[in-house]
């Protein structure tokens, strides 16, 4: 059964199957992840890993968080995780702390959901944010990308809670469940994923087995 | 190299001679008809070519019965069997969308002297 794991967004590229199809791939550089740490229901009341990835200078870490990778890597080491992240497992008790999980847990054809930051898109007006339609652009027309009414008068004399609006779009934690592994290149830690992913190219993504294989 | 430009690096690419936009070509694709798969051939003019890489396309265009045909083709499509230049065209033009506004004598490309 394979792990959820940690990696990076490289890009996007495509390929063409026998018969000529054309499929989009998204390339994410996935893991090696390191346990860092083992929870079980007898310790922490559920099942999970901690994992750890890609490399960051260990100065820049406080001394508690420093203490811990230097207990996973070892005294000596010079740089701890840029990413630390939880996954759900049936029994952690299974792996050790220390140990590495690499992209060979997949394989071509297997289902993933993705999970990453979206892009931020800032301020945006309800166009772009809750697809509005726009209005007229000519014909003496002033309320172009404006939202239109935004509620009635006197009764309720208020707006209603929830009422979409423009604001802060983008930024946050996306999933896309059912995503079809293309091809698995364990040498250089590749996934090759058919379709997108969120997130800007040299955005942290976690992949995990789909939920809905 | 970055694994990206790797991966497109080693995308197969069939022996495709050089050719122009304005030049008469003959590629034939890949057609899967039930189980049997056979070539047909698709003769017509290159109007346009698009270099981006993998992504990479020409438009071959051919007058069909009064019609006028036009095919996308991506350079690097397993369809794409092989190409043959016909005859060399002398153009001015990167893109020779005009043709298409253009019927019988007017449609006429050139053809280059020396090559």
């Amino acid at each position: 059964m394979a792990t959820g794991l940690l990696g990076i967004k490289l890009g996007m590229t495509q390929t063409f199957d026998e018969a000529g199809v054309r499929y989009p791939l998204t390339v994410i550089e996935l893991g090696p992840c390191v346990v860092v740490q083992v929870k079980t229901k007898k310790t922490d009341g559920y099942e999970a890993i901690c994992l750890g990835f890609g490399e960051r200078d260990l100065r820049k870490f406080n001394k508690p968080r420093a203490g811990v990778f230097k207990k996973v890597l070892g005294e000596k080491t010079k740089v701890g995780f840029r990413l630390l992240r939880e996954v759900n497992v049936k029994n952690a008790g299974e792996y050790a702390v220390g140990q590495t999980l690499t992209v060979e847990q997949y394989a071509a054809g297997d289902w993933i959901d993705v999970i990453g930051k979206s892009k931020g898109k800032g301020f945006a007006g309800t166009i772009k944010r809750h697809h509005f339609a726009s209005g007229p652009k000519s014909h003496g027309s002033k309320n172009v990308r404006e939202p239109g009414s935004i509620g009635c008068h006197t009764y309720p004399a208020r707006v209603f809670k929830g009422k979409r609006m423009a604001g802060h779009l983008g930024a946050k934690r996306i999933t896309v469940q059912r995503l079809k592994v293309h091809q698995v290149d364990p040498q250089n830690n590749l996934l090759f994923v058919v379709g997108a992913v969120p997130g800007p190219k040299r955005g942290m993504v976690m992949v995990q087995p789909s939920l809905k294989a | 190299m970055d694994a990206i430009t790797t991966f497109e690096k080693a995308q197969k690419k069939s022996e495709i001679p050089d050719f122009a936009v304005g030049d008469t070509v003959r590629v034939s694709l890949r057609i899967k008809e039930g189980e049997k798969e056979r070539l047909q051939p698709f003769e017509g003019q290159v109007i346009s070519i698009r270099r981006k890489g993998t992504r990479s396309s020409f438009i071959v265009r051919k007058i069909s019965y009064g019609v006028g045909v036009e095919r996308v083709i991506p350079f690097f499509a397993p369809v794409l069997e092989s190409l043959k230049v016909m005859r060399r065209g002398d153009v001015r033009r990167a893109k020779l969308y005009y043709l298409r506004e253009k019927r019988g004598k007017a449609a006429r490309i050139k053809e280059k002297q020396d090559w």
